[in-house]
């Protein structure tokens, strides 16, 4: 557990207690909890359930930020994925279903590593390819439309319940689970630090560089259709337009405000998905208050400078000195 | 002149798709459409303007479609609702886009952070302002609007120049030269090339980050104002994923996104390669708007491809030499 939770998470931790009491001041109910038809059902689950699809996404995008790479078309993948399991959905089984739109995203990812890995191609202008024409596909696929499909299987995977949870939420915890265990279980999350730390020192230490990230980006671009998967098994329905827009962001945001630098290195998987947990806090907490949805964006705002300035190298300098301080008082 | 290469390959894309085109379908090389396709990319045209200045120095904006957007909203609002003469209303949206543009470029600098998360914090920032001050479409009814949309210089073959047009090409020729002839552009190439060696150099590095992304901040509110001709209307959700194309017409107009090498002409012709792939797919009807970004994304790939070839083919012998060396 040690490895998956070091001991710089307290602030983000703190900040989630935090905006957890002022949505618990908004809105009295924010705790309650009730058990309904073998779900369970209350705000705090509603947060786990929408957060998920950034929550995925994020898990796959910190793996891409500690390798100083970052991944613009998990959005647009998101579009892909949700059209090719919406487009199959009545007619085929649930495996063949999550087989073609996971293994969309895992070509979506390996040609974004190619790009970035074979190429040498800039991280952002090789996603941002994908980002445009990547919906554009997805529009292909749908031919335009808004494809709806009624497959119970598939709707189960975004409204059902395991054990009282909500399915998505336990597919999100359980790739959780199975990505730390792979890239903290191994050398592996190692070697993706060293390789964002210095990509030219390690790849000269032995680091096969270039495989891990091809590697990244292929589970980022997994982690993305997965998310598609169950963001169009939510509404029943795939639209290409709108299906994971702006989700990137969002994604981005979520691993920024878990610690992780955009330039690479240390990273922490469990930190980034409660990023993506702080931010679905706010949205959720926006929306009991009833303020208009509109303050969203500049509570957003807020919050991202308001960690872009406590990660600033010049004032973590400030903050070094004032913790030693500390620490010699004490 | 190091620029060169890939703006010819841009302009030679350019051409011949345009004769491709018109192959096709003859009406299309006629002034009547050409004035139309400068005039619907007027805003973009004058946004990737700024763009191409932010990018050759090493960074990116993201924040541009939401100036936009909030442009529009308050323009409108300016002139509707609060009474404000239009003028009054456009300097004062300019001051305000710049002051924002500076912020940014201040936090860049002192803070030490990457331009890419700033900006998204800007444009969520710019996006959620403009919700606030409205969220449904205000239309503009006010004389100038009229006037400035009426006009337009008649092109020989029944053209029109219209004023938005006007004022994209005064502003793609002015950026131009304010790229190529001025110790500010030298200096935006130089911050693009190396932050260090440029400090070395004795350029003010952090004047010279504020202003860059003041720059682009004005020039996305007038972009904004453009817009609001254009359309005579306030709508915050106006220009949602404009920082994408203009992007992608930068990159397609042969600057590297690296920063240090680029020119606002390519970006030009990189708009306007745009605009003809959507003029294209306009004329023909049957093919659906998604074709329009696929062919952008392939446009770009191809681009940045090709970018990357000719950077590696530079970069070989120094290696070498630098090699020998140590």
């Amino acid at each position: 557990m040690t490895a998956l939770l070091p001991r710089r998470g307290l602030a983000q931790i703190l900040a989630l207690i935090v905006i957890l009491a002022v949505d618990r001041v908004v809105s009295p109910q924010f705790f309650d909890l009730r058990l309904q038809d073998g779900r369970l059902f209350g705000s705090l689950i509603d947060v786990l359930n929408r957060g998920t699809p950034v929550a995925l996404l994020s898990l796959g995008m910190v793996l891409v930020i500690a390798t100083r790479g970052i991944d613009l078309s998990v959005g647009a993948i998101m579009a892909i994925s949700g059209a090719i399991a919406a487009s199959l959905a009545d007619s085929h089984s649930l495996a063949v279903v999550l087989a073609a739109a996971l293994g969309a995203g895992l070509i979506c990812g390996l040609w974004n590593g190619f790009l970035v890995a074979v190429l040498g191609m800039q991280p952002i202008v090789a996603t941002l390819i994908l980002m445009v024409a990547g919906r554009g596909i997805a529009q292909l696929i749908t031919e335009g439309r808004i494809v709806t499909f009624s497959s119970p299987d598939l709707v189960w995977l975004g409204n059902g319940a395991i054990l009282g949870v909500p399915v998505p939420v336990a597919i999100a915890l359980g790739m959780l689970i199975l990505t730390g265990a792979v890239v903290r279980g191994s050398a592996l999350g190692l070697l993706i630090e060293a390789t964002g730390g210095n990509a030219r020192a390690s790849e000269l230490a032995g680091v096969g560089t270039r495989a891990m990230i091809l590697a990244v980006y292929v589970w980022c671009g997994v982690c993305a259709a997965l998310a598609g998967v169950i963001a169009a098994a939510d509404i029943m329905g795939a639209d290409a337009n709108n299906a994971g827009l702006w989700l990137e962001l969002d994604a981005i945001l979520a691993v920024v405000i878990g610690g992780t630098s955009l330039f690479g290195g240390r990273f922490s998987l469990i930190l980034a998905v409660l990023g993506a947990l702080i931010i679905q806090t706010m949205n959720t907490g926006i929306l009991l208050s009833g303020y208009p949805p509109e303050f969203n964006l500049l509570v957003k705002a807020v919050v991202v400078i308001a960690v872009l300035l406590l990660q600033s190298p010049k004032l973590s300098g400030v903050a070094g000195v004032v913790a030693r301080l500390r620490r010699a008082k004490a | 002149m190091k620029g060169l290469p890939p703006v010819l390959i841009t302009a030679i894309v350019l051409v011949a798709g345009f004769a491709l085109c018109a192959v096709q379908f003859p009406n299309i090389a006629s002034t009547r459409v050409v004035g139309n396709l400068l005039t619907d990319n007027a805003f973009l045209g004058i946004v990737a303007t700024g763009m191409t200045f932010v990018i050759i120095s090493g960074g990116i904006d993201l924040s541009v479609g939401s100036v936009i957007g909030f442009t529009t909203v308050f323009v409108a609002l300016a002139i509707e609702r609060w009474g404000v003469p239009p003028l009054v209303a456009f300097v004062a949206i300019l001051a305000l886009s710049g002051a924002f543009g500076a912020a940014m470029g201040a936090m860049i600098h002192v803070f030490d952070l990457p331009p890419f998360i700033v900006t998204l914090a800007g444009m969520f920032l710019a996006r959620g302002a403009s919700f606030l001050l409205s969220t449904e479409s205000v239309p503009i009814t006010a004389p100038v609007y009229s006037t400035v949309s009426d006009f337009a210089l008649r092109l020989p073959g029944g053209g029109r120049l219209t004023a938005v047009a006007i004022i994209m090409l005064t502003i793609v020729i002015g950026g131009a030269l304010l790229l190529r002839l001025t110790r500010f552009g030298a200096n935006v190439y130089a911050l693009g090339g190396s932050r260090q060696a440029a400090s070395l150099m004795g350029v003010a590095v952090g004047r010279m980050t504020v202003k860059i992304y003041m720059l682009s901040s004005l020039l996305a509110g007038i972009a904004g104002i453009v817009f609001s001709f254009y359309t005579s209307a306030g709508y915050s959700l106006s220009a949602v994923g404009v920082e994408l194309d203009s992007i992608a017409a930068v990159v397609i107009g042969g600057t590297l996104l690296t920063g240090g090498q680029g020119s606002v002409v390519g970006t030009f012709l990189g708009v306007l390669i745009q605009g003809m792939i959507q003029t294209y797919i306009n004329f023909d009807g049957t093919l659906s708007s998604w074709w329009t970004k696929i062919a952008t994304g392939v446009l770009l790939f191809a681009f940045i491809a090709l970018q990357q070839g000719l950077v590696a083919l530079a970069r070989r012998p120094v290696a070498k030499r630098a090699g020998a060396v140590s």
